[in-house]
């Protein structure tokens, strides 16, 4: 192979993967928010989400890891082995590169803080993947800036779905997190809606439709005004699967 | 030793993730909050529990070694 | 009855009845407050009754004497005082906190002590210091204007007469039922909201500002500056020999009037409270236990007498119910504040505690044409419903909760449950004891309202 093929191939092989990472960072996002939220896919047990966010995050790394070995072997623009960690080194486009390398530095604090989860002390952790909201738009940033690849075509397209999931998830959770009734209210939102005549018995607070081991599946609440911290809207739910393949 | 299960009640939000890994050990009440059977963890189920404890979105769950119960500090 | 006059006594509300103590018992009562009257012992007069404060040069010192007098905290829990003071003595930096918040509604026994002998609780406050090696030392008091001044003044006597070692800092604690909880009261001096925390780690390890912490109720050093001064054989003196001293008590007579009395442990109730006009009576404030009047006339004020019969000691309330009132009906109101006192941080207690509040007032009402529970059709469709409802809901709160409030409540609803189980069954039929709709057992007029109240 001529040295020209080999540097078209790393380069496309790069771009792609940039791309492919984009994507699945995305997934990521979205998937953490619907942990958070305690969301789920449909007729999936709830440890499925997590365990997809965990998974789709740790393939990511992988296509990262591709993305970057072949951006830096690629002979057709010098960027420098160092440009990887360190930011604005980068011989070529040192900004937009520089910004790849910020993503990367954050995607691989969230990766370490994932894996020593348990670890370490709880608050710690949480706020340090916060970091996962700064990572995707410097990310974002990147690929738009380093080539055109994502402005025209294609994939423009994919770059705008990925930007409005991501948007709309982030605006879902602060506005959830907003609605939220602060806990020393949610004694009296509870005993306000005990006082609400006919209504389906024993709505609460936490889920209309989760399906517990104790007692047959209820009937969706009806309404509410209230809405806690850390606990979705109720909604339509599947049957947990209690001993189902793990 | 043996190692417990315990739930931090506080930063618990009712996941309910806990349940579905480890139905033998733990069930859910009716708004969605883990009950913890007592005793310790069973050597088969040890693997299963630190996943548990792991996986908790919350961080709320923890394997903990046995302690002697001594007075509350009031 | 001793009309309240405006000094006399902090008040949350006028309305209440002077407190005085019930003299007549041992020679060694009252210790803790003056014999007659409700009127504050001057610094001069206290120096001059009591001597100097018995500082013992060095930390540690006093542990002993006080192992040797077998000292309980008056805060409710019965915890030895000397083991607190010895896990916090070794840690570096101790902080030491004196619990004037009572929280309980029921309960006028600090503030009384506070208003009344200050300087015993602030003598107290700085031996224990010592003891621990502190010198950071804070008074934890609910906010009442009147009462704070008055600290204050106290507190600034004692500096200018280099009575007090160590300055104490006045902090205000919200008026929240677990304002008094030894993790609410860390989290408030530390600067956040009065929310209780785990119990590990403790807070004799870290507490506030992660510094080891000793919290002991005013109550409880108060008998700690009189240990310092007589020793330990005289503490013994009074109570038994397994629960020595004496404690204040906050009676709630059938009459309607409130008293605040120094009794022996192990004076027989009967001493305390004029059962013959009573229905029922609780013991152990709002956490505690309902009893008939016919087990309550058997028992002592001990926990080795009340303990066996499901009860215990606390912070000693007692309120013997009248005749004429609905035990039920005043239960139901009782649990209804309870439920709205809930932190809001553990899923059992916030969603339990409500629906047990709601479920109570449903057998506290009244079957008959036309009443109340028939409004109510659609939540439960009987009393026996309800019943089973509660019963589960008080089952699932026990225990699952970071403190002891859903527990406390449990109790008194299972007692409830047990002791009123006849009135239930009258409801149903359409009667009720209750002649008279004035609530008896007393709550603060405005509830909690949003996250602010709890700062």
């Amino acid at each position: 192979m001529n040295g020209i093929t080999h540097a078209t191939a790393l380069w496309y092989a790069s771009r792609a993967t940039g791309v492919v990472s984009l994507v699945l960072l995305t997934l990521v996002v979205v998937l953490g928010v619907l942990v958070n939220r305690q969301g789920r896919l449909p007729g999936l047990p709830s440890f499925a989400v997590t365990g997809l966010h965990r998974s789709l995050s740790l393939l990511a790394v992988v296509f990262l890891a591709v993305h970057v070995i072949t951006a830096v072997i690629d002979p057709y623009v010098t960027i420098g082995a160092a440009a990887i960690l360190i930011p604005f080194v980068s011989p070529y486009l040192p900004f937009w590169v520089g910004l790849g390398a910020v993503a990367l530095d954050l995607v691989i604090a969230l990766i370490i803080t994932s894996l020593a989860r348990g670890r370490m002390p709880r608050r710690a952790w949480r706020w340090l993947h916060w970091l996962a909201y700064a990572a995707w738009p410097v990310a974002f940033a990147h690929g738009l800036g380093v080539s055109t690849d994502l402005l025209s075509g294609g994939l423009r397209v994919v770059a705008i779905s990925s930007a409005l999931a991501v948007g709309g998830a982030v605006l879902w959770r602060v506005s959830q997190a907003m609605k939220a009734t602060p806990r020393p209210e949610r004694a009296a939102a509870v005993l306000a809606q005990g006082d609400d005549p006919p209504r389906p018995p024993r709505g609460d607070i936490a889920r209309s439709e989760r399906t517990s081991r104790r007692r047959p599946p209820r009937e969706h609440r009806a309404g509410g005004p209230v809405s806690p911290p850390d606990d979705p809207a109720a909604g339509p739910r599947n049957p947990a699967i209690g001993t189902a393949a793990r | 030793m043996g190692k417990k299960l315990r739930v931090d009640p506080i930063s618990c939000t009712g996941h309910g993730l806990c349940a579905e890994l480890l139905p033998e050990l733990i069930s859910l009440d009716e708004w969605g909050y883990p009950i913890l059977a007592d005793g310790p963890v069973p050597r088969r189920l040890e693997r299963l529990a630190r996943r548990a404890v792991t996986d908790c979105p919350a961080l709320a769950l923890a394997l903990v070694r046995e302690k002697p119960a001594h007075g509350r500090a009031g | 009855m001793t009309s309240p006059t405006a000094l006399a006594h902090p008040r949350f509300s006028l309305t209440e009845p002077l407190p005085v103590p019930v003299p007549g018992h041992p020679a060694q009562l009252p210790r803790l407050l003056p014999r007659h009257g409700a009127v504050p012992v001057r610094l001069a007069d206290h120096l001059r009754g009591r001597g100097p404060v018995p500082y013992r040069g060095g930390p540690g010192q006093l542990i002993r004497e006080v192992a040797a007098a077998g000292l309980t905290g008056r805060g409710g829990a019965a915890f030895p005082v000397h083991r607190k003071l010895a896990a916090v003595a070794g840690g570096p930096q101790p902080v030491v906190v004196g619990n004037g918040a009572e929280g309980e509604p029921a309960s006028s026994k600090d503030k009384s002590l506070l208003w009344i002998s200050p300087h015993l609780v602030l003598d107290g406050l700085q031996l224990a210091a010592e003891a621990v090696g502190s010198r950071t030392i804070g008074l934890y008091v609910h906010r009442n204007p009147r009462l704070l001044r008055h600290l204050q003044i106290a507190l600034a006597e004692r500096l200018d007469a280099r009575v007090d070692r160590a300055p104490v800092e006045l902090i205000e604690a919200p008026p929240r039922f677990l304002a008094g909880e030894a993790s609410s009261l860390a989290s408030v001096v530390t600067g956040g909201a009065a929310l209780p925390r785990l119990k590990e780690p403790r807070l004799s390890e870290r507490g506030v500002a992660g510094r080891p912490t000793l919290v002991q109720n005013v109550e409880t050093l108060a008998h700690l500056a009189l240990i310092a001064r007589y020793g330990a054989r005289w503490f013994r003196s009074a109570g038994t020999s397994a629960e020595p001293g004496s404690m204040l008590t906050t009676l709630h007579q059938a009459s309607g009037r409130t008293d605040v009395a120094e009794a022996a442990l192990g004076t027989p109730l009967t001493d305390l409270l004029r059962l013959a006009d009573a229905g029922a009576v609780l013991v152990g404030g709002y956490h505690g236990a309902w009893l008939t009047t016919a087990e309550a006339a058997g028992l002592r004020l001990c926990n080795a007498s009340l303990r066996p019969a499901g009860a215990f000691v606390g912070a000693g309330v007692l309120a013997a119910l009248p005749a004429g009132r609905c035990g039920l009906a005043e239960t139901a109101r009782v649990v209804r504040y309870l439920a709205l006192e809930s932190a809001g941080q553990c899923g059992p207690c916030f969603n339990g505690l409500p629906r047990m509040a709601s479920a109570l007032a449903f057998l506290a009402l009244v079957d008959g044409p036309g009443s109340a529970r028939r409004g109510m059709a659609s939540r439960w469709p009987d009393p026996a419903a309800a019943r089973a409802d509660l019963e589960r809901w008080t089952g699932l709160v026990e225990g699952r909760g970071a403190c002891h409030h859903p527990d406390g409540t449990a109790r008194l609803v299972r007692s409830a449950l047990r002791v009123f189980a006849a009135e239930a069954g009258r409801h149903c039929q359409g009667q009720c004891t209750g002649t008279e709709a004035r609530p008896f057992l007393p709550l603060p007029p405005e509830p909690a309202i949003d996250a602010a109240d709890w700062s």
